[in-house]
């Protein structure tokens, strides 16, 4: 990649053409070779290492498998409840975020004096670092001190105080509120960039032709921010799917495999058994599942990009 | 006659988005109240919600008696370290991307794209494997690699973007009058691109300040990120909330800042998509 140095330079000409036609492959060199050793080498291992029976703490680990742990894992219910809970998780969290998202940003696009604060305050909660995020809301959820507890018992929506974590049927929706508040803030500056490149004049021609606000809202704003809400939908799908730190930090999985989502069975196989061989081959199988809505992203994507 | 018009927007505007605000700030608020609220009145009386009971004891224990600073020191490390490796080694790359048509071009693009959508616990446990190989485990250039994995394709694909809105005509002007390629990206491109590397280089100083599991599995003792070290302050008997809300705030502060700051820039930017969180 990087033999930009002439060989021989018979003729000067075609030296300078190779030169200039090797020069994108040197300034693209560092990154690509970077991204190979930090990115595309550990994946390739983690293919190769679900393939073996490799227990970290085992003295003479590693021996090939084959398929081994593949087969185990299809007969492991807590893969299977840990999928289940993947598509609650996802089915759950990206629509409540979008549905947020979206009355946030038509609030947002109002007229209103103090409008650029709001904006720039709603956005709090995606700067955050997950860890604060788990924290905070694991104290908020506290059954004894919380604050939720506290509020809820006061407008006697409930009687007695709840263990949102700790109740195996509650922790999962608790968890997904929380992700919830993380992520609507994303979706609510997508979906306000999209409704500002949404003419004006044709809200007045609507209006004009009587319309009422609910009609503008379905035959003009939501046509409007389709292609927003389809990238900004996948993208968090994608995101979501992937996000464990919040859970772990929050409940760990627990209570028993109430909150175990795919990534997090992963990972949590790994480091508390360091039964790595198992680990990665959940979370090669967890990619390949995933990896259906990528490629959807990415066609997208590379189609908007070339245009 | 105004009246009624403006009446009619705070009921309809203003109001609701006081509430959305306060979703949105509200946890936020409470856990700062929590860290100003000295522990011995948390578990008596609960969270004080008027300054009166107000007090930075917790904080001033927070600097005293544990070793935050130094960790503040360690996330400020990783994620400043990561900014240099992702700005060098993306800059040369997205201006190829966006200046040069050549074979293997969307090749090279798809595969920055993909990356950014690797489930990370499929990297965690191979990166895991190989910093111990190569004994890089519980070292700052370990997490700084790790960021990077996300760090490298993302600002390739925000500079690429960026490079792309700056016009040719730019490079070729300076290219007639005698610059060669890398002299026309480093006096002419560059300084041009400038805010928007600023604010890359920004988005993925707060996302690895913020990272959680990388540091959790790759650092730990020498190494010891804020993420990580907020967890530790979890008392031994019982949950310290009062100190563990300081140390939220104290963590959380410098990201948050940054961002406010670079918001309106990095939204335009973040739209395009290929973005992690």
């Amino acid at each position: 990649m990087s033999t930009l140095a002439p060989s021989a330079p018979h003729d000067l000409t075609q030296v300078r053409t190779l030169r200039s036609r090797l020069m994108p492959y040197a300034l693209l060199a560092p990154a690509v070779l970077v991204t190979l050793f930090i990115v595309f080498f550990p994946m390739v291992q983690a293919v190769v290492t679900s393939f073996y029976d490799l227990v970290l703490w085992k003295p003479n680990a590693s021996r090939f498998v084959g398929f081994g742990n593949y087969i185990k894992l299809l007969h492991d219910p807590v893969f299977w409840i840990s999928l289940g809970h993947t598509a609650i998780w996802i089915g759950l969290t990206v629509p409540l975020q979008m549905g947020l998202g979206l009355v946030a940003a038509l609030l947002l696009n109002r007229e209103f004096p103090w409008r650029g604060l709001a904006r720039a305050l709603v956005i709090i909660p995606w700067a955050l670092p997950s860890v604060v995020i788990a924290l905070m809301w694991r104290w908020i959820y506290d059954p004894t001190t919380g604050v939720l507890n506290d509020i809820l018992l006061y407008l006697s929506i409930i009687h007695s105080t709840v263990p949102w974590l700790a109740d195996p049927h509650l922790a999962l929706y608790a968890v997904i509120a929380t992700l919830t508040w993380q992520g609507f803030p994303f979706f609510a500056v997508m979906i306000l960039a999209g409704l500002q490149g949404i003419p004006q004049s044709q809200y007045e021609a609507a209006s004009i032709d009587g319309a009422s606000t609910w009609r503008q809202f379905v035959h003009i704003t939501l046509p409007g921010i389709a292609p927003v809400l389809a990238t900004a939908g996948l993208l968090r799908i994608i995101w979501v799917a992937n996000s464990m730190d919040v859970i772990f930090v929050m409940t760990g999985g627990g209570p028993g495999y109430a909150t175990h989502t795919l990534p997090l069975y992963a990972f949590i196989k790994a480091r508390q058994n360091l039964d790595f061989g198992y680990g990665t081959a959940i979370a090669v199988t967890f990619t390949i599942l995933l990896g259906a809505i990528v490629a959807v992203y990415i066609v997208r994507t590379m189609r908007e990009v070339e245009r | 006659m105004n009246k009624p018009s403006t009446l009619r927007r705070i009921l309809t505007t203003d109001i609701p988005v006081v509430f959305i605000i306060m979703l949105a700030m509200g946890p936020f608020v409470w856990m700062i109240l929590t860290s100003l609220t000295p522990t011995a009145q948390l578990s008596a009386s609960g969270v004080s919600l008027s300054p009166a009971g107000w007090s930075m004891d917790n904080y001033i224990r927070l600097l005293e008696q544990t070793s935050f600073l130094g960790n503040m020191l360690d996330s400020l490390i990783i994620a400043a370290g990561t900014v240099v490796l992702g700005l060098a080694v993306s800059i040369t790359a997205a201006y190829a991307l966006s200046r040069f048509r050549f074979p293997g071009r969307k090749l090279v693009m798809l595969q920055f794209l993909l990356v950014n959508m690797f489930p990370i616990v499929l990297l965690i446990l191979p990166l895991f494997i190989l910093m111990r190989k190569i004994g890089l485990l519980d070292t700052h250039l370990a997490l700084i690699l790790a960021n990077s994995t996300v760090a490298i394709p993302f600002a390739v694909w925000m500079l690429r973007s960026y490079i792309g809105a700056i016009p040719r005509s730019l490079d070729e002007a300076a290219m007639i009058d005698g610059c060669s390629r890398l002299q026309a990206l480093r006096r002419v491109v560059l300084p041009l691109a400038m805010p928007g590397i600023i604010s890359t280089g920004i988005y993925i100083f707060i996302t690895a300040w913020n990272e959680y599991l990388y540091a959790l599995t790759l650092g730990g003792r020498n190494v010891r990120p804020v993420t990580v070290a907020i967890q530790t302050l979890i008392g031994e008997y019982q949950i310290e909330w009062g100190l563990l809300a300081a140390g939220g705030v104290v963590g959380a502060l410098p990201a948050t800042l940054l961002f406010l700051l670079v918001q309106r820039r990095l939204i335009g930017g973040l739209t395009q998509g290929a973005v992690k969180g």
